[in-house]
């Protein structure tokens, strides 16, 4: 590790602040901290140069193939770096007054129109930050709604397929449900035995996660929706995996009632190496003025933001991730109806071919057409797992796939490769995996010691909770 | 183009190794009769359309740069260095992930370890995790867990002089579970009492005092606090806090319309197992080299799914690796001197107010970097006449429920000169003449 404070030389800074030019006033000593902060004291060539090489021990979508499953690590284009960047979206203020804010609620105006019109919901909110705090937005409107009809003493119970996303449980806690889990069948599908089972005067919803997390669509997805909504409950769409039906279908006209995106997967926010992403939420008729807001309106020419009628409340601060929703905004103008529709089959297609090229090595779990990921095995040998395929990978300069999930999978890797990848690409991933099944037999330590290529080898994660050192 | 590589010659070798003879087939799972809806959207922009089109829309809105800036009420204009941004935005760091593979994440994960590093400084507490949506989510995640910290407790109380934005999040995060949110002074019910200092009004309160108070009771102290101010004030940790949270987009995040921001979230070593959000920590590797890892995972949503801490996923990486290089580009001297001059200057900027006829100051005690004046014509009024001669005052509290139309909240940075305060205060003054 290289470490900030190690160079570090008493004094040094690399940014030049202006001098005091006012009068300086006592700063009372009862106030003042007894130990200064210990931060690194370095110049600015420094600097840049630790940051730098920090930099150069990622893989990232920008210098490597990261096919990590439901993360949607597609391209993002520069050009959202350049819109972001514009002086009156990056130092415009949240409090500076709607009427001095006529482009920013403008664009959050059109962009809730936008993803509306591809959803084919009734409105949208920008508000929330991320994907799991647009599944607790959307859980929280189906509780205001029952609550409002005053069933909610009854109704304490949202259910979960086996196949959802890995949030949606915890979501569902924090709501203060009871997550009832609904297994899937031999298709990869829901059961729907055991989810008519749950449909009772208790049910107060379902998250969907559709596709799912095993990249396939739901083929009885209108039969579930009827059988919920027939109980009485709502029905949520964990849009993370949006991509996949950008033109096929719309959620709203499948009978949804309310759905998050991701901005950060599908509509091309950096990842930032964890976030800031963004999840704006949908929702139709029944659940649109439960919204968190503020949200954008237009009353003749003029925009404002208003809060819808029965608002859940606040999810955060302001007006959402507002830097992260003008990339979004860029890329989906750039694209328009079309162009999503482009991006959803070439993701499709993308997937399906490497599945075809990987399917006797890594046949899929479920044998049919997948979306835009599929899930297949790890423990292709005896003696190797996921995760040594998974390192092996690196050797071969790729970002492993997501690993071990779903949890219905057992050994896990689910591989997504979106549509941004070329064919060549796909190709080259396909032969490595290819050649990592024939050394899981023929060399199986290869994958044992894998990675071999890193300046760091496999890391000792439960030494890291034995022995927690968190800070330098 | 969509940013497509594959052309019609690539799609057709493709399906046929698939051995389909058309794309539509693979969607053949859609039921038939909603398959292929029409889009309704408008036509779609080349990159010069694009760049002309959100150019004039961010020409539409006021920005910071072209005035004399005191609004704050919890973003701020603080200085942004450049190379924060020359940093933050290289592709291997801007298009990661979540580094769930170590061996290849290393720059993000010893940059996130860093910033753990300086926040654990900053705040004086000892863990630090990898941050929240924003300072108001941090906070009611705070709250949550300090009921799940403490035995048979559900009431968390809040003292006087939170942010109302903190307090609309809160009560909109708390709606589903069963905790109670009470106003005042803690008891022996309380699990979390809450304090912000500096209050949303400025005033610097006794962090000490109120630990006292919360512990006293049993309840665990929650400060949620300014990170710049504390390069002069006493640390919460030093204070005895339990956990601390703050908006960390005053440290190289910039300002960007209130999105997206830092959320803050530190806790002392006892309560580590209940902290929400991911924690990097340290580790070997095979050959006993040194590296960063994701570590106490057991906490977490995709684990231990609906017992989890928190169903946060992904966080504010980006900005958290913007706080890092900000701190250690300003450095030890420039982070006390950031402080300072916020300090001298607000200072500076109050007593001359103070001296105007009909304004005077009604923040209480001591303050930082911000302070509420009284007007004598209302506070909406002098903002919108201000905003004609390019200086934004501050913040007219009739924008919330119950604000007085006569106060207006006024902050003063150390992107202020002093010619920008004396205009201020001769414009003030012009108005009541």
């Amino acid at each position: 590790m290289s470490n900030l404070w190690k160079i570090s030389g008493e004094g040094r800074s690399a940014v030049y602040l202006p001098e005091l030019d006012v009068p300086e006033t006592a700063v009372p000593q009862k106030l003042r901290r007894k130990e200064e902060p210990k931060l690194p004291e370095v110049a600015e060539m420094d600097l840049v140069r630790h940051y730098t090489n920090l930099s150069r021990k990622n893989f990232s979508i920008d210098t490597h193939f990261y096919p990590l499953g439901s993360c949607t690590m597609k391209y993002n284009p520069k050009v959202n770096e350049v819109t972001a960047s514009l002086p009156g979206f990056r130092n415009a203020h949240p409090y500076q007054g709607d009427k001095h804010s006529q482009g920013a609620i403008e664009l959050l105006y059109n962009l809730q129109n936008q993803l509306s019109a591809v959803s084919g919901f009734d409105e949208t909110s920008l508000q929330p930050a991320a994907g799991a705090q647009g599944e607790l937005t959307g859980i929280l409107m189906i509780r205001k709604y029952h609550k409002e009809k005053g069933d909610l003493e009854l109704r304490n119970k949202i259910l979960i397929p086996d196949s959802a996303h890995g949030t949606n449980p915890a979501t569902a806690a924090m709501a203060g449900f009871k997550a009832v889990e609904i297994p899937s069948d031999d298709h990869g599908n829901i059961d729907l035995a055991a989810l008519k089972n749950e449909c009772d005067e208790t049910l107060a919803g379902i998250m969907i996660t559709n596709p799912n997390t095993l990249g396939l669509f739901e083929e009885n997805i209108e039969e579930v929706i009827d059988a919920v909504h027939a109980a009485g409950g709502l029905v949520y769409g964990d849009g993370a995996n949006f991509n996949a039906i950008m033109g096929i279908v719309k959620p709203g006209e499948l009978g949804f009632d309310v759905m998050h995106y991701n901005v950060h997967k599908t509509f091309t926010g950096p990842h930032g190496g964890g976030g800031p992403g963004a999840g704006p939420v949908s929702a139709g008729q029944l659940l649109k003025d439960y919204l968190p807001g503020p949200i954008a309106v237009k009353e003749g020419e003029v925009f404002h933001l208003k809060q819808p009628v029965k608002t859940i409340g606040r999810m955060k601060l302001f007006y959402g991730n507002f830097g992260i929703l003008v990339r979004g905004y860029t890329y989906i103008s750039m694209l328009g109806a079309a162009g999503l529709k482009d991006v959803t089959e070439n993701a499709v297609l993308n997937a399906n071919y490497l599945k075809a090229l990987v399917k006797d090595s890594f046949p899929a779990a479920y044998d049919r057409s997948c979306m835009h990921e599929f899930v297949c095995r790890g423990d292709i040998a005896e003696g190797i797992h996921t995760l040594d395929v998974a390192k092996r990978l690196i050797d071969y300069g790729f970002h492993p796939p997501t690993i071990y999930f779903p949890l219905i999978v057992p050994e896990a890797i689910m591989i997504e490769p979106t549509e941004t990848e070329s064919r060549e690409t796909i190709e080259a991933f396909a032969e490595a995996l290819n050649k990592i099944a024939e050394e899981a037999v023929n060399a199986p330590e290869l994958l044992h010691n894998a990675p071999a290529s890193t300046g760091l080898k496999r890391l000792d994660e439960a030494g890291a909770v034995k022995n927690p050192v968190l800070r330098y | 183009m969509s940013f497509i590589s594959n052309m019609k010659k690539d799609r057709e070798l493709m399906l046929n190794k698939i051995g389909i003879s058309s794309v539509e087939e693979l969607f053949k799972d859609v039921p038939a009769g909603k398959r292929f809806p029409e889009v309704v959207m408008p036509q779609a922009l080349s990159e010069p359309e694009i760049l002309q089109a959100l150019s004039r829309m961010s020409a539409k809105n006021a920005s910071a740069e072209c005035y004399d800036w005191f609004l704050g009420g919890g973003i701020y204009n603080h200085f942004v260095p450049s190379v924060v941004g020359a940093l933050t935005s290289r592709g291997e760091f801007l298009t990661a992930y979540t580094p769930y593979q170590p061996e290849v994440s290393q720059g993000t994960l010893e940059a996130i370890f860093e910033y753990q590093t300086m926040i654990s400084e900053l705040t004086g507490m000892d863990v630090v995790n990898a941050s929240h949506y924003d300072g108001a989510t941090a906070l009611a995640e705070a709250a949550i867990m300090s009921v799940r910290s403490t035995r048979k407790r559900n009431t968390v109380v809040v003292a006087p002089g939170l942010h109302p934005e903190y307090l609309e999040v809160i009560e909109t995060y708390l709606q589903g579970l069963d905790i109670q949110l009470t106003f005042g002074e803690p008891d022996d019910g309380t699990a979390g009492y809450i304090i912000q200092n500096p209050t949303f009004t400025g005033e610097i309160i006794d962090v000490k005092a109120e630990a006292e108070k919360a512990h006293e009771k049993g309840a665990l102290l929650i400060v949620h606090t300014d990170p710049i101010a504390l390069g002069i004030l006493e640390s919460p940790g030093a204070c005895g806090a339990d956990i601390v949270t703050a908006e960390g987009q005053c440290l190289g995040v910039g300002i960007n319309y209130g999105g997206p921001l830092l959320g803050i979230f530190a806790t002392t070593s006892k309560h580590i197992r209940k902290m929400p959000g991911r924690i990097i920590g340290e580790t070997i590797d095979q050959c006993g080299v040194k590296g960063c890892v994701l570590t106490f995972a057991a906490r977490e949503q995709h684990i231990r799914r609906e017992k989890a801490t928190s169903n946060i996923c992904s966080n504010q990486g980006l900005a958290a690796l913007s706080a890092a290089i900000y701190l250690a580009a300003v450095g030890k001297s420039g982070f006390k001197k950031v402080a300072e001059l916020c300090w001298h200057k607000a200072h500076y900027a109050a007593a001359e107010i103070e001296k105007l006829e009909g304004f005077s100051i009604k923040t209480k005690g001591d303050f930082f970097k911000e302070f509420l004046i009284e007007t004598p014509i209302p506070a909406e009024k002098i903002f919108g006449n201000l905003k004609e001669k390019y200086i934004m005052a501050g913040l007219p509290l009739s924008r919330f429920k119950d604000g007085n139309s006569n106060e207006m909240l006024i902050c003063v940075t150390e992107v202020n000169s002093r010619k920008q305060i004396d205009r201020l205060v001769s414009a003030l003054k012009e108005l009541i003449l």
